[in-house]
């Protein structure tokens, strides 16, 4: 007895869906920052769900790859927006307008 | 204990690469300024003892820490490619980047970084691998658009560059999570192997496939997933913009062919229509929207996103059902062969636009290039031979690329689609001989007349010299390339 | 056990978010209903260990505190490697720890780069 696979795949492509309508319609890029970090865990999810339905490890192998890429991903970002609050004093996307979006 | 020597030796390049770019990591805060040089042609010795040793290994098909690394033709094609156009980066960025006062020969580290995740995802043969090549390449390349950091442009595309590499990269990877629940497996022939008439309509794969189209769409800058690209290429120093323009398209194509030909072969039905709907709003909307754009940079962005279009045929007549395996073949090595041309005439027209750059002097604008054949002739010259090159007129290697991806569509059965991109090209010369009309009809004003100084310097003429020597040679002799092209092409089923 | 589409193990952990969930709302109202309300202003004032308030608490950190943040969150997930490199670490013998040798040797790279690039420093 055992949630079956399909609950965990609902679960990640809702946070999945989540993260995609926040960074496409939130404004703040630290919040569309954490909807990017929403969407890689919605991967993660599915990755552990179906490595433990299929009993084939390398989904779980997977996961630690894609946790430190995140990280590597986030303090980039963090560190591009740091640079960039220096500039304009803001970190609402629609104030960056110098180049045409 | 048993050292798998044989897994090490095949990705040697690799290694030594990511060795050298420790070493700058490790150099650069310890090297006075005026010995920062010393560092650059350190790297370009790494990479080209990476080139002797992948012209060594060429040919043979080798597969390495089970099966997740693939080093066959098509990779080393692709690695030499990388290479080239990243040594001539660092030779383009040693000058420019003395112009924008930036001396920090991490730079050059993160050229090799980004080298090696392409390099990576050219012979990656499980999606992880290819996964991680991607974000080793990216991860670099949203601090090297952001090397100027105390200007507010760069630091703004960069910011635009991250938010859209990492939301595509986040798209990619659930579309491979979807893919393991369905596979089982990462590796591309396991996924091949799982994929049968059934799989066509399954819902997930379907939506798996998708998103892996949607992901490296952002990837080579196909509409319309393009947006982000003339921004980018606006923002950043011009040197990254030329390295991106080229190496990071031309490794997104490669991995993007591997994964589709190799792991979604039996799924043709499914994703030639797709590509093909990609293909043509690609060529048609890179090209019309150039036509208005004032800036050199900003037109050469989306130059580059027509060219993705133009390169797209070469996949859609690799997936084209009912196509001999010959002509499928065809469509693939007409595509790496676009893709060699395109990198040096588009690196040779970026140099051009990063030496234009000193002093107060943008260099990026078209009235910067208002009478530049009074100014300097070289330069001008050098300039229209790449803009009509980029036009696809002969006897240019430009046109070579063209005539090879329409003729494969043309065996192919889609003579219509090589109509079309004709006509496209055709619009293509309008935007590229007004620069030509620009350098050569109009007078420069007096003030231009004073300040023109190009920031030539050897590296610079020697980056010039290898684009105009593609550009020419490849254009009178196609011959040798095409056939190494066929030679290293993807086996496709 | 039950049905395959309820899974019956969770059951326990509702009821016990359930009770949680009770407990917490129902001392807040008992709170509520039964102790007396007599504010005045020293009452209402936020407590600062006695001391009374000079500034506001809402102030921007240094820039330093992002670095070191930043340095924390790259330096950190490299340990997701090592635990399970710890619990196969016999079965891989020599070969594991040099290869988790250069691991390691390839962060030390990074460390040696931001201690020389002076994010370290407070100064």
């Amino acid at each position: 007895m055992e949630v079956p696979i399909s609950f965990y795949l609902v679960l990640s492509g809702l946070v999945f869906l989540i993260g995609l309508v926040g960074v496409l319609i939130r404004r703040n890029i630290i919040i569309i920052l954490l909807s990017i970090e929403l969407m890689l865990n919605a991967t993660n999810i599915n990755f552990v769900a179906f490595s433990s339905y299929l009993g084939n490890l390398s989904g779980q192998v997977f996961v630690f790859f894609a946790l430190t890429v995140a990280a590597a991903e986030v303090a980039v970002g963090l560190a591009i927006i740091i640079a960039l609050y220096r500039h304009s004093a803001s970190i609402n996307i629609d104030d960056f307008r110098m180049l045409k979006w | 204990m048993n050292i798998p020597l044989a897994d090490i030796v095949t990705i040697l390049p690799e290694l030594i690469v990511i060795g050298m770019a420790c070493l700058l990591l490790v150099l650069d805060p310890i090297t006075p300024k005026s010995k920062k040089d010393l560092l650059a042609w350190a790297s370009l010795g790494a990479l080209a003892v990476c080139v002797i040793m992948i012209l060594g290994s060429f040919g043979g098909r080798v597969m390495a820490f089970s099966d997740l690394v693939v080093v066959d033709g098509y990779a080393s094609f692709w690695k030499l490619l990388l290479c080239l156009v990243s040594g001539m980066t660092i030779l383009l960025s040693m000058t420019y980047l003395k112009e924008e006062h930036i001396d920090l020969a991490e730079f050059y580290g993160f050229i090799l970084l980004a080298l090696v995740g392409m390099m990576v995802m050219v012979s990656g043969a499980d999606l992880l691998v290819i996964y991680l090549g991607i974000e080793l390449m990216s991860i670099t390349l949203y601090i090297m658009v952001g090397f100027k950091r105390f200007e507010a442009r760069s630091i703004e595309s960069s910011a635009k560059y991250f938010v859209l590499g990492a939301f595509s990269s986040g798209i990619l990877l659930y579309g491979i999570s979807l893919l393991f629940g369905v596979a089982g497996s990462t590796r591309l022939s396991e996924i091949a192997s799982t994929m049968n008439d059934q799989s066509l309509s399954d819902p997930l794969v379907l939506i798996s496939l998708m998103l892996i189209i949607v992901g490296f769409g952002f990837k080579v800058a196909a509409v319309p997933f393009h947006m982000w690209t003339p921004d980018v290429y606006q923002g950043a120093p011009t040197s990254v913009t030329a390295f991106m323009a080229v190496a990071s398209k031309a490794a997104s194509f490669a991995a993007f062919l591997r994964v589709l030909l190799e792991a979604f072969g039996g799924l043709k039905p499914n994703w030639t229509g797709m590509i093909l709907v990609l293909c043509l709003l690609t060529v048609a909307l890179g090209n019309l929207v150039a036509i208005v754009q004032t800036n050199v940079k900003r037109m050469l962005a989306y130059s580059s996103i027509a060219h993705a279009g133009y390169a797209l045929i070469g996949l859609v007549v690799a997936g084209w059902i009912g196509t001999e395996a010959g002509v499928s073949a065809r469509g693939v090595s007409s595509l790496m062969l676009y893709l060699a041309i395109y990198s040096f005439m588009t690196l040779g027209a970026f140099s051009m636009v990063a030496i234009l750059r000193n002093g107060g002097l943008e260099g990026e604008e078209l009235n910067d290039f208002t009478g530049l054949a009074k100014r300097h002739k070289g330069g001008a010259f050098l300039m229209m031979v790449f803009m009509v090159s980029l036009a696809g007129i002969p006897p240019t290697a430009g046109f070579i690329g063209k005539f090879y991806l329409f003729m494969a569509a043309v065996n192919a059965g889609l003579a219509w689609l090589a109509v079309i991109g004709l006509v496209f090209a055709a619009i293509s010369a309008f935007y590229y001989l007004r620069v030509v009309m620009v350098m050569y009809m109009r007078e420069p004003s007096s003030e231009q007349e004073l300040t023109t100084r190009l920031a030539l310097s050897p590296s610079v003429s020697v980056v010039l010299a290898c684009a105009i020597a593609g550009v020419v040679l490849l254009g009178i002799f196609p011959g040798p390339l095409v056939s190494v092209a066929d030679l290293s092409t993807l086996p496709v089923k | 056990m039950g049905s395959e589409a309820v899974p019956l193990n969770y059951i326990p952990v509702v009821i016990f978010m359930v009770i949680g969930a009770l407990f917490g709302v129902g001392s807040l109202v008992v709170g509520l209903v039964l102790r007396p309300s007599r504010p005045y202003r020293a009452k209402l004032l936020p407590y600062e260990s006695g001391s009374p308030l000079f500034m506001d608490a809402r102030v921007q950190f240094p820039m330093r505190y992002y670095i070191i943040a930043m340095l924390f969150v790259i330096f950190d997930i490299e340990v997701v490697f090592l635990f399970p490199w710890a619990v196969v670490f016999k079965k891989l013998g020599l070969l594991g720890l040099i290869e988790m040798g250069l691991f390691l040797a390839i962060l030390i790279v990074g460390f040696w780069y931001a201690w020389k690039k002076g994010a370290l420093d407070w100064d």
